[in-house]
């Protein structure tokens, strides 16, 4: 079923405060093999200049996925996500994210397409601090392969 | 970490070291729990085969990680990657052995913008094959 044009601008409630945690990116570096002291250590992230340790710079897919894929649940989109595959990323960052920072993600509908009995469901997701400072925006398309 | 690439040394053309990383299922497992991407085709080989994959796959997302990482240890700084895009091509299939897969990471700079900022295109490949397409980054050096 061939999704409807007119979903593309739709945007969804931003998601619950998403608190970031200094183990949180440890075990996000680690999980890259990534031994970079700028993700591990206070001291180091402080010398080149960031507040606080830093994320490495996909770590965004950790909040942002999900919220990507809620969109999936939509009456009006009501995809099966059995059928669900994750077929471009793009991340566009306005600074790095950090430890402490309390980030809300707002999904929006960037554009619908049918390519070969499959569905591509485009999100931008919107990663914002809670004051509303811009961190980064994360994008999404997902493919909802067709039947057989 | 690595020592930061210099502007001024950076042209249409340069290169970036490849580097090659060997992903087995205990770095899946790592990854699922640090992403909180769930998805049993990352663990189980009944339900990849159930669903038409050869076996086990690594997470896409995990492979643009290395791919970023990669980018990030040749800048010398994480915080220098402010763009990236990938398509996800073709599936990294892990077996369940000591070795896993690997993937090989190569890059390019292809164009020169402004603000001390680069474009680099990555070549991301596994078992020969390219797993990602339209894999881009954007740098900026200081």
């Amino acid at each position: 079923m061939a999704l409807d044009a007119g979903l593309v601008g739709r945007s969804y409630p931003p998601s619950a405060v998403y608190e970031v945690g200094r183990a949180k990116i440890a075990e996000f570096a680690a999980a890259l093999g990534s031994a970079d002291p700028v993700h591990l250590d206070v001291a180091a992230a402080r010398a080149a200049g960031h507040p606080d340790v830093i994320a490495p710079p996909t770590f965004a897919i950790a909040l942002t996925l999900s919220v990507a894929a809620s969109v999936v649940e939509d009456p009006d989109v009501a995809l099966d996500y059995s059928r669900v595959v994750h077929g471009e990323q793009r991340f566009v960052h306005h600074r790095p994210i950090r430890a402490g920072d309390r980030l809300v993600a707002t999904p929006t509908i960037e554009a619908v397409r049918s390519m070969g009995g499959s569905d591509l469901l485009t999100t931008r997701v919107d990663v914002a601090t809670e004051d509303g400072e811009p961190v980064c925006s994360a994008t999404s398309m997902l493919v909802a392969r067709g039947e057989g | 970490m690595s020592a930061r690439v210099d502007a001024a040394d950076v042209a249409v053309g340069t290169e970036l070291p490849e580097q090659v990383y060997a992903v087995t299922r205990a770095d899946l497992v790592r990854y699922a729990g640090a992403s909180g991407d769930l998805n049993p085709i990352h663990w189980s080989d009944r339900v990849a085969t159930s669903v038409g994959l050869p076996g086990v796959i690594a997470h896409g997302m995990l492979t643009m990680g290395l791919a970023g990482r990669a980018v990030s240890e040749w800048a010398g700084d994480p915080a220098a990657l402010v763009e990236y895009q990938v398509r996800f091509g073709r599936p990294v299939v892990v077996p369940d052995d000591d070795t896993g897969a690997e993937v090989t990471v190569r890059g390019r700079v292809a164009v020169v913008l402004d603000d001390g900022r680069f474009r680099v295109d990555l070549t991301v490949t596994s078992g020969g094959e390219k797993v990602l397409s339209l894999a881009r980054a954007v740098v900026r050096l200081a």
